[in-house]
C-alpha cells in the first residue's frame, strides 16, 4: 500500500457571492494594506490516506470531493497528491 | 385520518424538532413521532418534518454531514411514493444538500444571523402547503437563520420559475436570496423546503397562525 498526502482546496464560485471574504477584505484596508483587489475565503483539508497506487487514491478524492468536501452547485474544488 | 403519524426527524443539534412536534400535536392534534436519524425504518410514519437548528454542528456546510445519515437514504423511496416532507430551515438546507430540492444556501449577504418576522409572498400553489385562494396572498413568519441566502444558476432559476416552484418569496429580501426566494418545492410538490418557520406561529398567543396552514397540509395526500 502506498500512502499519499493530499491537500484539497474548496472555493466558493466566482459567482457566488462572499460576504466573509468582503469583510475581510474591508479590515484588511482598515490595517493599512493597500492594493487589494479581492479577497475570498476558502477552506483546505488535509487528508492522509493509503491505496494501491496514485490512480486509485486519484479516485477515492475524487469521489470525496465531489460528494462530500464541496457542493459543486456553490463551490470549486482541486487537489494536490503527494506520495510519502 | 386519526392514526396519521408524521415524523419529527432529530439529528444530534436538530433544536426546533420539539417546536415541530407541540405545533402539531397541540395546536394541531395531528399525531408525531420523533425519529433517530440513525433510524432508517420509515414505515410507521405518514408525512415527515425535518426540523430546523444544527444537525451536526453544521460542520463542513450546513445540512452536508446529515445528508448521508441511514434516515435521509431511507428518504428517497418515501419521497417516490409521494408522501410528503417538509424541510424547515436546517431541513431546507438538509433537502438541497441531498439533492431532494435544486440550489444550495449560502451565508447570508450581510453575515448577521437574522432572526425577525418576516413577510412572505405566496407565490405557488403546487402541493397545496398554502392557503393561496386569493390571487396574491402574503403571510408573516419567523426567520432565524444565518446562512438562508438562496443560490442557484440561472438555468435552475429558469426552471423554478418555468415549472412553478418557487413557493414563497420575501416581500424584502432579508439575506441576499436569488430572486427573493424564501421556499420551493419539487416537481411533484410533495417535498417544500423553506427558511421561514411555520412552527413558531401556530399560536396568537405567540404572535400569529400564519403557519399553521402549511404544517396542517402535512396531512394531505
Amino acid at each position: 500500500m502506498d500512502q499519499f498526502a493530499v491537500k484539497v482546496f474548496v472555493r466558493l464560485r466566482p459567482s457566488v457571492l462572499d460576504p466573509a471574504g468582503e469583510a475581510t477584505k474591508s479590515a484588511s484596508r482598515k490595517l493599512g494594506a493597500e492594493g487589494i483587489k479581492s479577497l475570498r475565503i476558502g477552506k483546505m483539508i488535509e487528508v492522509n490516506i493509503e491505496g494501491n497506487g496514485e490512480n486509485e487514491v486519484r479516485e477515492k478524492i475524487d469521489l470525496l470531493c465531489d460528494r462530500l468536501f464541496a457542493n459543486t452547485v456553490i463551490e470549486d474544488y482541486e487537489y494536490s497528491l503527494e506520495k510519502l | 385520518m386519526d392514526n396519521f403519524t408524521v415524523g419529527v426527524v432529530v439529528f444530534p443539534g436538530s433544536n426546533c424538532d420539539r417546536d415541530v412536534s407541540w405545533a402539531l400535536e397541540g395546536c394541531l392534534d395531528i399525531r408525531t413521532k420523533y425519529l433517530w436519524h440513525e433510524s432508517s425504518d420509515l414505515s410507521d410514519v405518514d408525512a415527515i418534518v425535518l426540523p430546523g437548528g444544527f444537525s451536526y454542528g453544521d460542520y463542513l456546510r450546513c445540512g452536508a454531514i446529515a445528508r448521508f445519515s441511514p434516515l435521509i437514504n431511507a428518504l428517497d423511496e418515501f419521497v417516490k411514493s409521494g408522501k410528503r416532507v417538509l424541510g424547515i430551515c436546517n431541513g431546507f438546507q438538509i433537502l438541497t444538500e441531498s439533492g431532494f430540492l435544486p440550489g444550495a444556501l449560502v451565508a447570508n449577504k450581510n453575515l448577521n444571523f437574522i432572526c425577525d418576522d418576516v413577510e412572505l409572498d405566496i407565490v405557488s400553489s403546487k402541493g397545496g402547503w398554502f392557503n393561496n385562494v386569493d390571487e396574491k396572498q402574503t403571510i408573516k413568519l419567523p426567520i432565524a437563520h444565518g446562512e438562508g441566502r438562496y443560490h442557484c444558476d440561472s438555468d435552475t432559476l429558469k426552471k423554478l420559475i418555468d415549472n412553478e416552484l418557487i413557493a414563497l418569496r420575501y416581500k424584502n429580501n432579508p439575506n441576499g436570496s436569488s430572486f427573493d426566494i424564501a421556499g420551493i418545492t419539487n416537481e411533484k410538490g410533495n417535498v417544500l423546503g423553506l427558511m421561514p418557520h411555520p412552527e413558531r406561529a401556530c399560536d396568537e398567543t405567540i404572535g400569529g397562525t400564519d403557519g399553521l396552514f402549511t404544517l396542517k397540509s402535512l396531512i394531505l395526500k
